[in-house]
């Protein structure tokens, strides 16, 4: 087992999200609005799609020493499972659920001519006698296979779950909700059945050009987008949040001081600083070589450092939002009614004005976790993102910008990460929604 | 008589069910002034808004006929009805404040209304200057030009009528006119209204909330509860002999003047002195920042207060009360003098000692919307002071105190489970005076606790108030501007003018014999109802 700097922070937030789960599980007041989170079909389908890249990104952060391997890499468990899928590496481009390479070749035929064509790809179709006319057909089959084999375990699933719960059997699956819920994991599920199926046989979202599967790029993109979201954030918040209500709670010297901060912050250029430090990461892992003999775990040391630098230039817009706000709170009368009732500075921050700002904090970190998966894309575009040899969604973008330009074009490493980027941006966007509508107790009522 | 505005079995709805406007009837006359009276979510808003079809989308309309001069407005297509609404009806609505577009100069504004309806005057210009001279806006040729933010409260409300008046409208509905303005001011826009209604002869249409105001304008009369047309009469008639029950509620609710002719209880020891208290704010300027000048909201004000007796502080917005009453408990920068509680100068203390003390002072706020936390349940926030200043009593002890004050305010004991939102104006009142009792004060400081509150509310706040003064020997520093209020519950009354306290003195004495000619201007300005 080896645990790396962002799988520690994961576990780290893990706990954090489990201990405040277990501290708030009887707070009465906290029912309901979980009751109502749990009773809205948007807000459950969201959460399901959530947890799918949730366990694919967290099956990827367990990592440990390849034992199959030769060279005793450093794998997830993720990349144990894709084994085949890993590598089936072809020569170039090739199609999604081609059988061919994008690109002719001169081929040395059996009768000892030369022919200039599409050659046959060494994994994809490849047990294919006649693709032109096989194909499709056997791209149809294996796909319904997989999908009824998806489905057909979903349901045995559910007949597991009526069958040992019988006295909840009512929950599970009388509510509107509920059903919503058993019909998204059918979806989720059926569908990734058929493209694992599928990409046993076949590249499903087609080749890079160095012929990687781009199915398992995206897959493996997962965990960056979802570090960078949640790390980015972990590193921000505590000093968006402290610094934004003591500015506009205390005003007065300290807030001219949080003010000129970032104030000054923000009129440097933020790619200046992140390419400096990034920079300076690199330099210090050249120096100290011996300590950094894996790829995998130089590529995380960068990634880290990407986290962390990103956080510090970007807290600075929600700390403005939370200083205006506390301002504004600050002149309530409630707050003046716990000064008068002698409550101390720290009690009145923490009880009447953190849980009156909580709303903007999940909006915009939900705004700002899609911000930062783009602006992971931009950053690898001038070459100080995350570290070319790691897998992510800003990556294959910013290699799509070659392939978007080349003739024929290739789309498919932009639709895949689009897709994948798209749903997971939504997917969280829709769900933190409809958290801050159930956790809003005026809301609440309607 | 003329009939201009007949509406005939009205009902509105909003989504399934609930009807907040149900089946109601009315006429209005030309030349009369016909008065809709109802307490807060009675619906006669929305009536108007029908009217003027002026409803939010979600709102469903049901009625047999709304006739403007015999001409069915439920007929009109929306392009006809853009001549109609503010050409031949008229609509002032009640916060002048934020009903003027502050980028547009009076002028241009009252001018846009002349030409939106294409009404042909020889001289726009003139014609401005005109309405201006009509509602008796001082200095029309210089104000012609001046932007909203530069007319005080009252001046902005003329301009409003001068806009409505400009297309010389056969019916003006006033919905609450006066309620965001000052005693004074709202007398001389009453007056003015009046005038104006004589001079052109159309109809008036009165929507308030203040009976008392509605006697001294109104020809008749009807009023409203949840929606319903309780009871329509002739003003003389109906405020002598009232029919409905909820009628006779209402009026006897209405805190009057005549109830300051009371005995003065014993004099007790002094609770309270203020000597010399002064709350100034800097202002600032230049590149240093330097204090230039000070704003002066409260100046040199004294006086004694005693045990289980109650204080009134009186005066218009902005002479200084509120500022007076936080700057006391030290909510507020800035302050200077002496405040005395029990004998201990409160300016010597610091710290916990400090916050100890401020278990004697209690404040009761004016918006039971805003001071509570909305994220908090209503247990927690009565519980609040207890917990900051009584940290030694567990949470099994808490608990049943919290029950007790909620019994004492008359709320059931479940609503300590309850968030804020989920209850009314007065029952949020009485949960902050339940907070504010939790930590056995000797003063509560009421800052105007029922100036947002209907009448009937109000008064039942009233009687809670009088009757925990009676059973804990409380007193009140009874911040206010409603002068009926003052004699209803007040020993003393100290009257409030630009940062000063000009008259101090017993409650008879000063709403029968007010010396000062600002008392007296005060009180002649006070709407009494008219009874025979």
């Amino acid at each position: 087992m080896v645990i790396l700097w962002t799988d520690a922070l994961i576990y780290f937030l893990l706990a954090v999200i489990g201990i405040f789960g277990f501290y708030l599980r009887d707070k009465v007041h906290i029912k309901r609005p979980l009751y109502q989170l749990g009773n809205s079909v948007t807000a459950m389908v969201s959460l399901v799609v959530l947890m799918f890249f949730l366990v694919i990104g967290l099956l990827d952060s367990i990592h440990y020493k390849s034992v199959t391997n030769p060279n005793h890499d450093i794998v997830s468990l993720l990349d144990e499972m894709l084994t085949p899928l890993r590598e089936h590496n072809e020569k170039t481009y090739s199609a999604p659920l081609s059988a061919f390479l994008y690109s002719k070749e001169m081929m040395a035929l059996p009768d000892g001519s030369q022919q200039w064509n599409y050659p046959r790809l060494s994994f994809g179709g490849a047990h294919l006698q006649n693709p032109a006319e096989e194909r499709v057909t056997d791209v149809a089959i294996k796909a319904v296979v997989g999908l009824t084999g998806g489905a057909v375990l979903v349901f045995l699933l559910m007949l597991l779950c009526g069958l040992l719960f019988k006295a909840k059997r009512q929950q599970l699956f009388g509510r509107q909700s509920a059903l919503a819920v058993w019909f998204s994991v059918l979806v989720l599920t059926a569908l990734s059945c058929c493209l694992m199926y599928l990409s046993l046989f076949y590249h499903v979202f087609g080749t890079d050009k160095v012929g990687e599967d781009v199915f398992y790029q995206t897959l493996k993109s997962i965990r960056t987008g979802l570090v960078i979201g949640t790390l980015t954030t972990l590193v921000m918040l505590p000093m968006a949040i402290s610094f934004g209500i003591v500015a506009g709670y205390f005003r007065g010297w300290l807030d001219d001081i949080i003010q000129y901060l970032y104030t000054t912050l923000n009129s440097i250029p933020s790619v200046l600083l992140i390419a400096a430090s990034i920079l300076t990461v690199q330099v210090y892992m050249a120096n100290h070589e011996q300590a950094y003999t894996s790829v995998l775990v130089r590529s995380d040391t960068r990634l880290l450092f990407l986290c962390l630098i990103l956080g510090i230039t970007s807290w600075t817009g929600l700390c403005r939002l939370l200083r205006a706000e506390t301002l504004k709170l600050r002149e309530m009368e409630y707050v003046q009614a716990a000064q008068a009732l002698g409550v101390t500075h720290i009690t009145i921050l923490w009880r009447h004005i953190l849980p009156n700002v909580m709303h903007i904090v999940l909006i915009s970190v939900v705004l700002d976790f899609s911000a930062l998966v783009l602006a992971e894309a931009v950053l690898s575009y001038i070459n100080i993102g995350v570290d070319p040899t790691t897998y992510s969604w800003g990556n294959m973008i910013n290699g799509a910008r070659l392939e978007m330009a080349r003739e024929p074009v290739v789309w498919w490493s932009l639709a895949a990460s689009f897709i994948f980027m798209f749903t997971l941006v939504l997917a969280a966007n829709l769900f933190a929604d409809k958290v801050r509508d159930a956790f809003d107790p005026r809301q609440a009522q309607r | 008589m003329q009939t201009i505005l007949s509406v005939k079995h009205l009902s509105i709805s909003f989504g399934v069910g609930h009807k907040v406007v149900d089946d109601i009837s009315f006429t209005i006359n030309a030349g009369e002034t016909f008065a809709l009276v109802g307490e807060s979510g009675s619906g006669k808003s929305v009536t108007a808004l029908s009217v003027l079809r002026l409803l939010p989308q979600q709102a469903k309309l049901q009625a047999e006929a709304i006739d403007l001069q015999n001409e069915n407005l439920l007929r009109q297509p929306e392009i006809e009805f853009c001549k109609i609404r503010g050409k031949r009806i008229g609509f002032i609505f009640q916060d002048p404040m934020s009903s003027l577009n502050p980028v547009m100069s009076i002028g241009d504004q009252i001018e846009e209304a002349l030409t939106e309806h294409s009404i042909a005057v020889a001289n726009t210009k003139q014609r401005v200057l005109e309405l201006l001279k009509q509602v008796e806006l001082p200095n029309p040729e210089q104000k012609i030009k001046a932007y909203p933010h530069q007319l005080s409260g009252g001046q902005r409300q003329r301009v409003m009528i001068a806009i409505a008046l400009a297309s010389e409208p056969n019916l003006l509905i006033a919905d609450e006119p006066t309620t965001a303005l000052d005693v004074t001011i709202q007398a001389q826009i009453l007056v003015l209204l009046k005038k104006i209604q004589q001079q052109t002869n159309m109809a008036l249409w009165l929507i308030s909330h203040d009976l008392a105001l509605v006697s001294t304008m109104a020809d008749r009369i009807a009023v409203m509860q949840q929606g319903k047309i309780v009871e329509t009469g002739l003003c003389h008639d109906l405020f002598n002999h009232p029919q409905h029950v909820y009628t006779q509620k209402l009026l006897a609710a209405l805190p009057a003047m005549q109830s300051c002719l009371r005995k003065p209880g014993a004099e007790t020891p002094v609770l309270l002195e203020v000597k010399q208290f002064c709350c100034y704010y800097p202002i600032r300027k230049g590149i240093f920042q330097r204090v230039v000048d000070y704003v002066k909201a409260v100046d040199d004000v004294s006086f004694k207060l005693q045990r289980g007796k109650t204080l009134a502080l009186v005066g218009e917005s902005g002479c200084g009360k509120t500022t007076l009453g936080k700057g006391l408990l030290n909510l507020i920068a800035g302050n200077k003098g002496q405040v005395l509680l029990d004998g201990i100068d409160l300016a010597t203390l610091t710290g916990k000692q400090l916050r100890q003390k401020r278990s004697d002072m209690q404040i009761v706020f004016q918006d039971p919307f805003s001071s509570m936390n909305p994220r908090m349940l209503v247990g927690d926030i009565i519980a609040e002071g207890l917990l900051s200043l009584h940290p030694d009593v567990d949470a099994y002890n808490r608990q049943q105190k919290v029950a007790r004050l909620l019994g004492q305010v008359g709320l059931p004991l479940e609503s300590s489970g309850r968030y804020p939102h989920e209850f009314s104006g007065g029952q949020r009142q009485r949960i902050c005076i339940a907070r504010a009792l939790a930590v056995e004060p000797k003063l509560i400081i009421c800052d105007e606790p029922t100036s947002a509150l209907d009448v009937s509310v109000q008064a039942q706040i009233i009687v809670l108030l009088k009757k925990l003064q009676q059973e804990q020997g409380l007193s009140y520093l009874f911040i206010t501007h409603n002068l009926a209020v003052v004699a209803e519950i007040a020993d003393e009354v100290a009257v409030m003018y630009k940062g000063k306290i000009i008259e101090f003195g017993n409650v008879e004495q000063v709403l029968t014999q007010p010396q000062h000619s600002y008392t007296q201007k005060l009180l002649a300005a006070v709407p009494e109802l008219k009874r025979q």
